[in-house]
């Protein structure tokens, strides 16, 4: 049985003006998220990720030159509503997010507990008391001890202060949570015990993720769909299971194939070349500079091809693929 | 290592004993003041440590955030003084070298730092930054310079070197960058090359792009290396031996391979069951790490310093006495108390 997607993105661009022309950061971007489950965004460092949660989250930069697509939550369009409509009904209420960084971007002359108690106090209505009252929970759920609610950030650990901007997000008790690369500048155990906590929260409330990283290992902890963005394209969508053993995409195989194994004989490979600039992109597929197995074919922008409820935008699936995703409606991953 | 067989009768077998450099005893105390001038107490960053690393040898040291990898790393470069101890370079104690000899040692020790960002001065080109080292050591001839400029551009594979000589490190991508950093680093062609955290904020390809490159390095210079991580995962590909260091201190020595497939040290066989490998399996179940964080090395925990995060540890003992090394295997040491002779209690490893 297909239940309705929670989220459902679709053909969503991202522009931003530059003095050197126009950044193609998100370019016709397609996915769903079904309720209680988690998608990573798997890719290179400025291959747009940050970029889509923001296009997802509406927290745009002052540049923006082309912003469009349709953002689906609940089967309501949620691009349609005005920015007063999109802050009072959307953005904490029902999404949250956990921006890259977040550790270091709390606001250093306030306690950490009112920190946490405010998105409640604004977005649920609650007074100080009530609001507090609900930090303390919060943190007990990701596992900060219960007299830091009075402590300033500079008196806690970059993991506790992780911990903190994760109790932020979930004080509204939103559906949808993006969590922007939460664990990439944390230790190795705090890492692990973070991830921890992620899944404990998911389990426990039935809230659904979005995990932005490009540490392909960790993210194996949380994903049950996976996405490969490649210069502001997803090129593939496709469930973890499948993914972890066998990627689609010539790109996503190549980036599995750099993950360093603890217990594996294999030595990790690299992806010669880097990137195209987002500025100009090459016309056809963009990932052909670099790819092992592009044929004449390739100079030509490939659709998005699904292959049994997996979609990969690369020309070596024409033919195995049932449906093609040409701007319109992209059914990808599993629900 | 096992020695090498001799590949003709006139080649001598290799050198697997020729020790560069032997670290004997170890502190790095950092005072700390109040009002910048009363003593309240030490940062004990550097606790006790005692290693040996081979000529051609490549070794890891692998721990969390502020254990004192950059410390110690850092004292082998004579950027910090040690508190106490010995620094045994090619068979004579460097610790206070001044002067004229202070800078030879620098020469010999190559420096690759913990971030490309930053790394390089943002208004000199490449082949300025090259030069640096060369005209601080006298290398007088210009001709001369330029010839190592290139050899060094050439070995980190900026080519064709003369795209890279005249940019600027904006204009490059960070691993590009992190080439030139590496190129610096072996531009005095040293003995030993330090490396803390290199790759740590590249992306997957680019960290195996530039780790490879390191190791093509060790093994065609028969460099010494000191690849300081947090990875455990890369280390596999690195390196001979590995350190692991927790709160000051290395608890545990060994070959890599023995490291992974026997664990001794508690803290070690956290960090391995905290490693991911990417498999969807792994979101189907919580991680059994230990919690809490590494101890204040102001105030840090008597007796053993991970026995307040530790499974095995022992009342009355643990807490109480700080644990010698052990070594229950051959050219495997461990500082835990669950190694002592006349004790049996072996943690189950997999
Ligand atoms: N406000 C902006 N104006 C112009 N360009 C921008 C802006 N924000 C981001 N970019 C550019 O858009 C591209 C995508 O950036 P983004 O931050 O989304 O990447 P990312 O995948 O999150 O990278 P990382 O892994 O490094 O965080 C990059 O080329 C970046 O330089
Ligand atoms: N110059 C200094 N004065 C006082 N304390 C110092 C100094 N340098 C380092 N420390 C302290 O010594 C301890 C070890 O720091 P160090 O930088 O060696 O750790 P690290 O293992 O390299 O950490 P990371 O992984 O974060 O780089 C830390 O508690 C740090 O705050
Ligand atoms: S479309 Fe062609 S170039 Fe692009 S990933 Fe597929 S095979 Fe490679
Ligand atoms: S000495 Fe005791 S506390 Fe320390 S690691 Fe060994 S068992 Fe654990
Ligand atoms: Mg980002
Ligand atoms: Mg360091």
């Amino acid at each position: 049985m297909h239940d309705q997607p929670l989220l459902r993105v679709e053909d969503l661009v991202l522009y931003f003006k530059t003095r050197r022309g126009h950044v193609q950061a998100v370019d016709h971007v397609h996915f769903q998220l079904s309720p209680n489950k988690a998608v990573v965004i798997l890719g290179e460092s400025g291959c747009g990720k940050t970029s889509m949660a923001k296009a997802i989250l509406r927290l745009l930069p002052r540049n923006v030159s082309r912003y469009s697509g349709k953002i689906e939550l609940n089967g309501e369009d949620v691009m349609g509503l005005t920015d007063e409509e999109y802050r009072t009904r959307v953005r904490w209420v029902k999404i949250s997010m956990v921006p890259q960084a977040a550790m270091n971007a709390l606001n250093p002359v306030i306690r950490v507990g009112d920190q946490v108690a405010e998105p409640a106090m604004v977005h649920l209505d609650m007074d100080k008391e009530q609001a507090l009252n609900l930090a303390q929970e919060m943190f007990q759920h990701v596992g900060v001890p219960v007299d830091f609610l009075n402590r300033y950030p500079f008196e806690l650990s970059g993991g506790m202060r992780q911990r903190v901007a994760i109790a932020m997000a979930l004080i509204t008790k939103p559906q949808l949570i993006v969590l922007d690369e939460p664990t990439s500048a944390l230790d190795l155990l705090t890492q692990a015990n973070i991830m921890n906590v992620l899944k404990t929260i998911k389990w426990e409330t039935g809230a659904s993720y979005i995990l932005i990283t490009h540490d392909i290992a960790t993210s194996s902890e949380l994903a049950d769909e996976v996405a490969v963005m490649y210069a502001g394209q997803i090129v593939e969508v496709n469930d973890a299971e499948s993914f972890f053993s066998s990627p689609l995409h010539p790109y996503s195989q190549k980036l599995m194939a750099s993950v360093p194994k603890l217990y594996d004989d294999e030595q990790p490979d690299f992806i010669p070349g880097r990137p195209p600039s987002l500025l100009d992109p090459p016309k056809g597929c963009r990932f052909a500079a670099r790819c092992h197995l592009r044929f004449e074919k390739c100079d030509q922008d490939p659709p998005t091809f699904v292959v049994d409820g997996r979609s990969v935008k690369c020309w070596l699936y024409e033919q195995e693929s049932a449906t093609v995703i040409e701007p319109a409606i992209v059914k990808g991953g599993v629900s | 290592m096992s020695a090498q067989l001799p590949t003709s009768p006139t080649e001598a077998p290799v050198q697997t004993n020729d020790i560069l450099i032997s670290v004997k005893n170890l502190r790095v105390w950092f005072e700390l003041k109040k009002w910048g001038f009363s003593h309240v107490g030490w940062v004990r960053a550097v606790d006790d440590v005692s290693f040996d690393l081979k000529r051609g040898e490549a070794i890891a040291i692998v721990g969390e955030s502020g254990c004192g990898k950059s410390s110690l790393m850092k004292t082998l470069l004579l950027l910090n003084r040690p508190h106490q101890g010995q620094i045994i370079f090619q068979g004579r104690d460097i610790s206070n070298l001044k002067g004229k000899e202070l800078k030879w040692y620098r020469s010999q020790v190559g420096f690759v730092q913990q971030n490309p960002y930053g790394a390089l001065p943002p208004f000199m080109t490449v082949r300025r930054i090259l030069e640096e080292p060369l005209l601080i050591n006298g290398v007088k001839a210009k001709a001369e310079r330029m010839e190592r400029i290139r050899q060094a551009l050439q070995e980190v594979a900026l080519t064709p070197v003369e795209d890279f000589l005249n940019k600027y490190p904006h204009m490059l991508s960070g691993g590009q960058q992190q080439r030139v950093v590496i190129a610096r680093a072996m531009i005095l062609e040293p003995k030993l090359l330090v490396a803390d955290e290199p790759v740590s904020m590249l992306d997957a390809s680019v960290r195996v792009e530039i780790l490879r490159l390191l190791r093509k390095l060790q093994q065609e210079h028969n460099l010494s290396v000191m690849y300081i991580t947090h990875d455990l995962s890369t280390v596999r590909f690195f390196s001979e031996r590995i350190f692991v260091m927790y709160a000051g201190k290395l608890v545990e020595q060994t070959h890599i391979k023995d490291l992974l497939s026997n664990p001794l040290h508690p803290y070690t066989v956290a960090l391995l069951t905290g490693t991911s490998e990417p498999d969807a399996a792994n979101a189907k179940h919580l991680k059994e790490v230990p919690p809490g964080e590494p101890p204040s090395l102001v105030n840090p925990p008597t007796g053993c310093r991970f026995h307040p995060r530790c499974p095995n540890a022992m009342p009355d003992l643990c807490d109480a006495k700080n644990p010698p090394t052990f070594e229950p295997l051959p050219n495997h040491v461990v500082d835990c108390w669950l190694y002592d002779g006349d004790r049996t209690a072996y943690p189950e490893t997999s």
